[in-house]
């Protein structure tokens, strides 16, 4: 079976729902893929407690009233099929096929999770991993929690863990303080951001916000119980039940890439002002061009979806404000940068690839990422190296082949759903 | 799209009878049963969630007696049998 739509968007965070009010406004067929059972993407993240926010709310509620658009939960892409094609698996349908005039890819970004020892002990989890863990029903109330790794998302993190009755710890940031205290400063330029920084770091004082240390180690007995954060050349430990730590994040590339998109030198979707990507009909919108926060991904999603409607000319005040807050964005990358601290590479036996179990000392002796995945199967687990490739990136530039499809475990009948069949249908 | 339906459901969690509140993921249920192991890699070690986000594969569970599916990403349903592949 093949459903056909004028515009199908993959991803339904800020970007992919902007995109698909947009488009619908303009009398499109839209339908919004999204893998999580909800609605949001991780940003607007719904859950039992958390009931959508304001703007979520008003965007499915327009949506709600077009009927011309279909939103898709719970469904994954498989593959891209020839000729404008997609094969997705729903967890309620099975597997199908979509077709689409235009696409807008809208697969948002995943953390950049770096290894350190312990680090596959149950209880580590990425900082954004655990406000999304949180948000899903996992109940955290009295666990000592220390949250690390780099960015503006360990204190969105730290928001969420507390509301749910964590005792955070600790928050362990690897930028220096100087450039936290430049970045803070910077925020007046975009006072939105000054707001959302003061809901977020309420009740910071008494709270240990350590600059330029980083987590080295977690140990326990079959969970956390410890972690030693190395700050400067001295270690301290500190007892706690969960260490959530994550390095920024990394655009999803990995469906643009097997449609045969150009990535810039950042690994993010190359594109135009209008948001066109090098594939003719592809479009990509929000943080898989290149990371820039919730504002950032609403605006592209508005142009997205005009330009893919064929209203290109309704976007262009749009796209002052898109430069606006891709100047927030550029601040953000160059205050938060990697530093060598968060950048040195853990000890030889720490697991670099956790689905096939290989260790940084395996990989490292290879001089390419393919030359190490032939010998070590590191990358070539479930997860097809999302996790341990994008370290490997980090660690040794390397250039790392994205996962092929099918992009996910999928059905058999999902598999055989690709296969063309001659009572192809379109409804 | 209600995400908040109050009230319970049941399932199995590798055997033992759970009541959950509904709406709350596969990943939730396990943690608030004490269950912090989904899988067992390769060389024996526990794992849990980690990416929180359908990323990682860590969560990945069997759920009505299909494999791999992501804890994360799954919410419970009344009736629905979760069994992980670690130890308890």
């Amino acid at each position: 079976m093949t459903r056909h739509f004028d515009i199908v968007i993959a991803g339904a965070g800020p970007a992919g729902l902007s995109a698909a009010w947009v488009a619908a406004k303009q009398g499109a067929r839209v339908a919004v893929l999204d893998d999580n059972p909800l609605a949001g993407g991780q940003v607007w993240r719904q859950g039992p407690a958390h009931p959508p926010k304001a703007m979520l709310s008003a965007l499915l509620t327009s949506l709600h009233e077009h009927s011309s658009v279909t939103l898709l939960t719970s469904t994954r892409v498989i593959a891209p099929l020839p000729e404008h094609g997609l094969l997705v698996e729903s967890a309620e349908h099975g597997g199908f096929n979509l077709s689409y005039g235009r696409l807008i890819l809208a697969t948002g970004a995943r953390e950049r999770l770096l290894p350190f020892a312990g680090w596959t002990l149950p209880g580590v989890t990425g900082a954004g991993g655990l406000q999304a863990l949180i948000k899903s029903g996992v109940p955290v109330r009295g666990e000592r929690i220390v949250i690390a790794g780099s960015g503006p998302l360990l204190l969105a993190s730290l928001a969420t863990a507390r509301e749910a009755g964590a005792q955070v710890l600790a928050v362990v940031e690897q930028a220096p303080a100087a450039a936290v205290a430049r970045f803070g400063a910077s925020l007046v330029a975009t006072p939105s951001k000054v707001l959302q920084a003061a809901r977020l770091t309420r009740g910071f004082a008494g709270l240990r916000y350590w600059t330029g240390s980083t987590v080295h180690e977690v140990r326990g007995d079959g969970r956390v119980e410890e972690v030693v954060i190395r700050r400067g050349a001295r270690d301290v430990t500190l007892a706690c039940d969960r260490v959530a730590c994550g390095y920024g994040l990394v655009p999803n590339v990995t469906l643009a890439q097997a449609l045969g998109c150009t990535l810039d030198d950042a690994g993010a979707i190359a594109v135009d002002d209008a948001l066109c990507t090098s594939v003719d009909g592809v479009l990509a919108a929000g943080e898989c061009t290149g990371i820039g926060g919730m504002e950032l991904a609403r605006v592209e999603g508005e142009i997205a979806g005009l330009v893919a409607s064929g209203a290109p000319h309704q976007a262009i005040s749009l796209r002052m404000q898109r430069m606006r807050w891709r100047r927030f964005a550029a601040r953000l990358e160059d205050s938060f940068s990697l530093t060598r601290a968060a950048l040195a590479m853990p000890s030889d036996e720490t697991l670099l690839c956790r689905c096939e179990d290989v260790t940084v000392g395996d990989v490292r002796v290879h001089p390419t990422w393919r030359d190490a995945k032939l010998h070590t199967r590191c990358g070539m687990g479930a997860c097809q190296g999302r996790i341990c490739g994008t370290a490997a990136h980090t660690y040794f530039g390397w250039d790392v082949a994205q996962p092929r499809p099918p992009f996910s475990p999928a059905q058999i009948g999902t598999l055989m759903a690709a296969c063309p069949d001659d009572g192809a249908c379109t409804d | 799209m209600s995400s908040a339906n109050a009230g319970l459901v049941r399932v199995t969690i590798d055997g033992d009878f759970r009541e959950v509140a509904a709406g709350i993921t596969v990943a939730a249920a396990l943690a608030m049963s004490g269950v912090r192991t989904t899988r067992t890699s390769v060389s024996g070690q526990s794992r849990g969630p980690l990416c929180g986000m359908g990323v990682c594969q860590e969560c990945r569970v069997t759920v009505d007696g299909r494999a791999h599916v992501l804890a994360c990403q799954t919410l419970c349903r009344d009736g629905q049998t979760i069994e992980t592949t670690g130890s308890r």
